[in-house]
């Protein structure tokens, strides 16, 4: 892999994050001359009140000025101040991550190795009822909505059976410290994360399956059987590494999406992450937090695209040495 | 008289499809001793490569095969799927074609010839290897390389290598030298001639060249639509026809230096027929330049039309010299 | 156009109908389509229109398990469950429908004129579907809806907006197959103008792969907008399903175990959506070319 190819792909990474830049400044501006009218309206501000919050917001000066000052204060990672707390942005951004991070890490993960063994197992046994069991399950699991599957698994496990607390991060009345407090959490994510896995399981699943009936026509399997190996080391040997090449960017991208995928299971199970930051800064609404939470979503899609960019060479020797 | 090293008896192979069932051959018997060499021509889709699949029982699950595959006696087709494997490559090794995705392309290609030894249970395996490449022309440096970095005539020579990786008896090439350029093409007939004689290996070739066959193989047989409608000694075959599907399929492809060949037209007009659909009485006969009302009819065998040559076309039975056009 | 390529059209047409009856999923996710879509067209008749607003239902029951009366049970507010999943039926096939459209229509003049004209106009499009591919489309709709207020039509907009890199990238590909045909060629090579050659040619030739495509979109598409509806991007007035399990989400049902105001309308997004994705998946493998080679092979 040569230095210019990766400098190449980190150079389109950044464009497309000025792109997003771009984007997200005439969103909030392109629509109306002055968002602070619609965002209030229906609401008595007298004109020092709109004028502060003008202000505030940096809609005053002309549409490059307030350019050059949106781009300026971004890159310091200056990204405003919430109407809602009236603290930065940024501060509460980075406060409500981890917990989105750990959630849909783990349950991204998760899913990936159960949906990944399924597909293979599906697409190597086509047609075979195992096969037809694991296809629409893994149709049906893609076609429910997290969050309802968040609701029907709240209702069973947490409230008829009482197994999982109903909602939070941990148990506010408890105090536990140390290792007893992450057990607590671990206890509290059991479920949103649970409801993710399910819901990411199917398309993991379905994804591997397609490559694994790509690669099955290939020679190079006819040949590995003619040479003698069994079925097994015939799959796992040969089929499974080529078959997960076109997998891995498909899922390194859709790492990017689920940061942004989980607001609704978040509100559900009143996780506090990016998600449940989301929905109460729309409840506001509170401007500058929505205009910052679309850009970590937006960075974070770029960044994994990034990520499949660079890995994809590491894992095909083709594109490595072309 | 001890037993043919291979003997292939009534041999057919039908594919499972959406649309049905694919009978892709239909009926196919040869023998092939210790040494000998023997080509199997015929244009695509008329079931060659399908018996190079099926003597090794690697063709997709669920296909159809019948008949008796007699390796040493032992026929292939009745093995204990423990069994089948030992006798893969072992015994048996096939050259695939290299212009297909034969090799594995993220695996380096000493690798993949490694893997055969080691799964028959032979040790010192890098020194097979690099022995294995330099009897192909190759040096064995090369080994570290994959398969996208050699040209096409090199993969073609790893694939012969790996064919040779665990000493077989039987080495079957499927279309060993199509889309390698003439010279390139003549640089690995030569390399195939040469080991099978220095190994003493027993060859089937399979290709749709017939002019090919004539340099490497003693014996030929032509099929047409899963069956074999020529057999004979090469020479023979090729510069007399007695059928008049061989006689196309020898004007197909001119001998370059040779003014007879460059005259004569090809004359074949019209597909292989659909294996599927494949029409009444002689096959070739919607495609047949002399064809007779009677052969729409009459179901052709393989009849005898000289010492060690028989045909399946009614006019070999009209006597000697009355075979072709 | 001729009679001669009309009837060529009526029998392809013929041809892919005769084998689409032969997928047995296929056939089953129309089937249930058709129910659904029945459903929707028959709303008026079926269900009581009066019933979804809360004025009028002040003498139900309020929280009635399913029973004798209504039949499927009431929600926090008295409204029958049942009245609200048949409406709720118009929105999301509504919603799945016009936003595909959109996707569709902005995605194929990209993906053909990206294909057909090539050079500098393929690269500067292609990039544009890049940067559309990133963008993450709730937190889109979240912004969008803030600064718009929340309305069905936004909703479109935005499921519509942000789903047509796919279709776009798919029908580029295909155009530079058919490019390479030699008709076009031909046709060019005669002095056909590009408008000619693309619209005798080129469009034909996608048609199958656009509708195969339309059909799996329809479904994200439709979940779509039920997860904004669930976050309250919807229109306040009008009941979808999405906004069913917003009501029984943020009334409390899920602490009263009121299942049966939020598990039916999740099983029907469920049907709809599979039935969508069946019908699709069936229309790929007999239209899409890829497909097809593949099986023969």
């Amino acid at each position: 892999m040569s230095v210019r190819f990766v400098v190449g792909k980190v150079l389109g990474a950044f464009a497309t994050l000025a792109f997003v830049l771009v984007f997200n400044f005439f969103l909030f501006r392109v629509v109306e001359s002055n968002p602070v009218a619609t965002l209030y309206r229906g609401r008595n501000l007298t004109d020092a009140q709109r004028d502060e919050l003008t202000r505030q917001f940096g809609l005053d000066g002309s549409k490059l000025e307030q350019f050059v000052r949106y781009v300026e204060q971004t890159l310091q990672l200056n990204l405003g101040r919430s109407y809602a707390t009236n603290r930065p942005v940024i501060e509460e951004i980075w406060a409500a991550a981890p917990q989105t991070i750990a959630l849909v890490g783990v349950a991204t993960v998760i899913s990936m190795v159960i949906g990944i063994l399924m597909g293979i197992s599906a697409g190597w046994r086509r047609g075979t009822t195992q096969d037809r069991v694991l296809t629409s399950t893994s149709m049906a699991t893609w076609s429910t909505p997290d969050f309802w599957l968040g609701m029907i698994l709240l209702t069973v496990f947490a409230v008829q059976l009482g197994l999982f607390p109903t909602g939070g991060i941990e148990d506010p009345t408890s105090g536990a410290t140390g290792f007893a407090k992450l057990l607590d959490q671990a206890w509290h994510m059991a479920l949103p994360c649970l409801t993710l896995a399910i819901a990411y399981v199917g398309e993991f699943a379905l994804v591997m399956r397609s490559s694994i009936l790509d690669v099955m026509r290939e020679d190079y399997l006819t040949l590995a059987r003619a040479k003698g190996l069994r079925d097994a080391q015939v799959r796992d040997r040969h089929a499974v590494r080529n078959a997960l090449l076109p997998s891995t960017a498909l899922i390194a991208i859709n790492f990017g999406f689920v940061l942004s995928g989980a607001i609704a299971v978040e509100t559900v199970f009143s996780w506090p992450g990016l998600g449940l930051l989301t929905t109460e800064a729309l409840r506001g609404p509170d401007l500058p937090m929505l205009q910052g939470l679309f850009l970590v979503f937006s960075a974070s899609v770029i960044f994994f695209n990034l990520v499949a960019d660079l890995l994809y060479p590491l894992l095909d020797p083709r594109v490595r040495y072309s | 008289m001890s037993a043919p090293l291979l003997a292939v008896r009534d041999l057919a192979v039908r594919y499972r499809t959406d649309e049905g069932d694919v009978p892709a051959v239909r009926g196919v018997s040869f023998v092939l001793d210790q040494g000998e060499t023997l080509g199997l021509a015929g244009e695509s889709g008329c079931g060659k490569s399908s018996i190079a699949g099926a003597l090794l029982r690697v063709l997709p699950r669920g296909t159809e095969v019948t008949g008796e595959i007699l390796l040493d006696g032992e026929d292939v087709l009745a093995m204990k799927p423990g069994r089948l494997r030992a006798v893969r490559w072992t015994e048996l090794a096939i050259v695939f074609q290299g212009a297909l995705h034969a090799l594995n392309p993220v695996q380096q290609v000493g690798s993949q010839i490694a893997e055969a030894v080691e799964i028959h249970g032979q040790s010192l395996t890098q020194e097979r290897v690099a022995e294995l490449l330099e009897l192909v022309g190759l040096p064995a440096r090369r080994a570290r390389d994959y398969p996208h970095q050699l040209s096409g005539g090199q993969r073609q020579r790893v694939l012969i290598a790996l064919a040779l990786a665990c000493n077989p008896r039987i080495l079957v090439a499927d279309e060993p030298t199509t889309a390698l350029d003439v010279m390139v093409q003549a640089q690995v007939l030569a390399l195939l001639e040469q080991l099978q004689q220095e190994l003493g290996l027993a060859m089937l070739f399979i290709t749709h060249d017939l002019s090919t066959l004539t340099h490497v193989c003693r014996r030929i047989a032509v099929m047409y639509a899963g069956r074999i409608v020529e057999e004979g000694p090469s020479e023979d075959v090729f510069s007399r026809p007695a059928h008049p599907y061989t006689a196309a399929l020898a004007a197909a492809f001119p001998v370059i230096g040779d003014p007879a060949f460059r005259m004569r037209p090809s004359g074949l007009g019209g597909d292989p027929p659909d294996p599927r659909a494949i029409p009444t009485g002689c096959p070739f006969h919607p495609r047949c330049p002399v064809v007779r009302d009677e052969c729409a009819r009459t179901d052709v065998e393989l009849w005898p039309v000289a010492d060690g040559r028989r045909a399946a076309c009614v006019r070999v039975l009209d006597g000697p010299g009355a075979g072709t056009a | 156009m001729t009679a001669l390529a009309w009837g060529r059209r009526k029998r392809a047409l013929a041809q892919t109908w005769a084998e689409y009856r032969r997928d047995r999923e296929g056939m089953t996710g129309l089937l249930v389509l058709g129910g659904f879509v029945a459903v929707a067209l028959l709303a008026p008749l079926l269900a009581d229109d009066a019933q979804l607003s809360a004025v009028n239902t002040t003498g139900n029951e309020v929280w009635a398990p399913p029973g004798e009366h209504p039949p499927l049970g009431t929600d926090s507010l008295g409204r029958p469950i049942y009245d609200q999943l048949v409406y709720g039926s118009q929105v999301s096939l509504l919603v799945g429908i016009a936003a595909t459209l959109i996707a569709i229509v902005i995605g194929t003049v990209v993906g053909v004129s990206a294909g057909f004209f090539g050079g500098w106009v393929d690269a500067v499009l292609n990039r544009l579907s890049e940067w559309f591919l990133v963008i993450p489309f709730i937190p889109l709709a979240i912004v969008l809806a803030a600064i718009l207020g929340p309305s069905l039509r936004n909703i479109i907009f935005v499921i519509g907006v942000t789903s047509w890199p796919v279709t776009a990238r798919l029908i580029r590909a295909q155009v530079l197959t058919i490019k390479q045909r030699l008709y076009v060629e031909r046709s060019r090579a005669l002095g056909a103008s590009s408008l000619h050659v693309m619209g005798r040619h080129v469009l034909p030739n996608v048609a199958p792969l656009v509708i195969a495509n339309a059909t799996l979109t329809v479904p994200v598409a439709i979940l779509s907008e039920t997860v904004l509806s669930f976050l309250g991007l919807s229109d306040p007035l009008r009941v979808s399903w999405g906004s069913m399990l917003e009501d029984a989400f943020s009334a409390g049902a899920l602490g009263r175990e009121a299942w049966w105001w939020y598990l039916p309308p999740g099983l029907c997004v469920i049907a709809v959506v599979l039935a969508f994705t069946l019908v699709g998946r069936a229309l790929e493998a007999i239209l899409d070319p890829r497909l097809r080679a593949g099986r023969a092979g």
